[in-house]
């Protein structure tokens, strides 16, 4: 008789040893996805610098679009939680769509090779940008999926499995749209 | 998604057995005709099984050296190039190996035998006349093709059929070679109709087998593609460009044209075409895109 209760408590261990694991598997393909944003705003903060240069050229009496740029780029890079760092990218985004505005209305610049190329190169960086926030988010929601519902909700309370945060980002081009299967 | 991948692993290993029992049928008719005997068939057995493993692993660059692909420098296509690394994030896959053909129609495919080994191709007719959300679009229509193996089974398909489809040809030629030097015993005539028989047969087995290929297919990449975009205009807007040009892909053939996004031959219409067709309407893929 005692032999039978062992045998069901190794079972229920192995399976909560498996819930375990799988909230791991999936916290784990988080900071994953995560990294794949990280390396994409870091291209673009890499690209701004020369960007604002190449416009400088130009245009250098249009201060205050730069500085607001050269700002919004500090305090993007400072940014801490995923939350904060939505909101510094998305300033980030709309600084950057006045300084095209701005280039709009030297047609030298827009015509030379250099800036014609970093343009690209940015347009490029913020549709990665778009893919990887995507990916980052379907898998958080899976993530939060699998840690609500029961019974991985017992182990992912005890064990610390806390919420993760959506990354929300204003867009440069790109209009999302809804699609429904 | 996974039953797809399990389909075309099965649908491969079918295609394999197919074609070695084909071209050994075809051995054998050979083989009886030219006094070989049964060698004609037992090695017509090896040496396609033979084909059919080099296959697996040389297929893709086969059907990119005949189709005239080059490799695409990042920079010379930075544009194709960050599209194509945004969609591969996108779909968690790694980048594909890109190419291109120089050739005004628009037009693109994808090959290799799984996601670590995958080539996108596009012609710079696709460059030029498709703006970047529709060029995304077609780019994910492809990286949906790649994450569901699509692309290993239509590219052995391609040369599989195209060994098939020479084999017949080079059959009939040698069987009218033989009438005129006479050297056929008349108790043979079973057997040339058999020939002919397998040598018509052949070719349209080939087909019916790649319409079994792509068609259902083409509609899933588009609504995986999709997933990966979010924005279906994309795609059918490229969709409808890429019908609607006039020009025919000249690097195309009739093994390589079921990997093509759209149908890259235009000659064809009538019944045939909704007989024998790679790829299902344009009109109806586009309606099922605006519906989403």
């Amino acid at each position: 008789m005692s032999l039978y209760i062992v045998g069901a408590l190794v079972l229920i261990a192995l399976f909560l040893i498996a819930l375990y694991n799988r909230l791991v598997v999936f916290r784990n393909r988080i900071d994953n996805a995560w990294s794949q944003i990280d390396v994409q705003l870091r291209r673009r903060y890499d690209l701004i610098p020369n960007l604002v240069e190449a416009v400088k050229g130009y245009a250098a009496h249009e201060r205050q679009v730069f500085e607001r740029v050269t700002e919004a780029r500090a305090r993007a890079i400072a940014a801490g939680t995923v939350g904060e760092q939505g909101q510094a990218e998305s300033m980030l985004t709309q600084s950057l769509r006045s300084l095209f505005a701005v280039a709009e209305n030297y047609p030298q610049l827009r015509a030379s090779e250099n800036f014609k190329h970093l343009q690209e190169e940015l347009s490029g960086t913020e549709s990665k940008i778009a893919f990887a926030r995507q990916f980052y988010n379907d898998t958080v929601l899976r993530y939060n999926n699998a840690r609500q519902s029961f019974p991985a909700v017992v182990i992912a309370n005890a064990m610390r499995f806390g919420p993760r945060e959506y990354f929300e980002m204003e867009e440069a081009a790109r209009e999302p749209v809804k699609v429904s299967f | 998604m996974y039953d797809a991948i399990e389909g075309n692993v099965r649908r491969t290993w079918l295609l394999f057995a197919g074609f070695v029992v084909v071209v050994a049928a075809l051995g054998y008719v050979f083989g009886e005709l030219t006094g070989f005997g049964h060698a004609g068939a037992i090695g017509a057995a090896v040496l396609a099984a033979v084909a059919a493993w080099g296959s697996y692993y040389y297929s893709d660059r086969i059907v990119l050296s005949i189709s005239g692909a080059q490799e695409a420098p990042r920079e010379l296509f930075p544009y194709l190039h960050n599209a194509a690394e945004g969609l591969a994030i996108a779909a968690g896959l790694p980048v594909p190996r890109l190419y291109v053909i120089g050739d005004s129609a628009p037009n693109a495919f994808a090959t290799g035998r799984d996601p670590q080994h995958a080539a996108i191709v596009v012609t710079t007719g696709l460059l030029d006349k498709l703006d970047r959300l529709e060029l995304e679009g077609v780019i994910a229509h492809e990286m949906a093709h790649i994450q569901n193996y699509d692309i290993r089974l239509s590219t052995i398909a391609a040369v599989l059929v195209g060994t098939i489809a020479l084999l017949s040809d080079g059959f009939l030629r040698s069987m009218r070679w033989g009438r005129r030097r006479g050297s056929r015993q008349s108790g043979s005539g079973l057997l040339v109709l058999v020939g002919i028989a397998l040598a018509i047969l052949a070719p349209i087995a080939a087909r019916l087998l790649r319409m079994a290929v792509s068609r259902n297919r083409e509609y899933l990449a588009d609504a995986s593609g999709v997933l990966l975009t979010r924005f279906p205009d994309g795609l059918a807007g490229a969709l409808e460009k890429i019908s609607a040009d006039p020009e025919p892909l000249e690097v195309a053939n009739k093994a390589t044209a079921h990997l093509y996004i759209i149908n890259p031959l235009r000659e064809w219409g009538g019944w045939t075409n909704s007989l024998f067709s790679t790829h299902p309407p344009v009109e109806e893929r586009v309606r099922r895109l605006r519906a989403m």
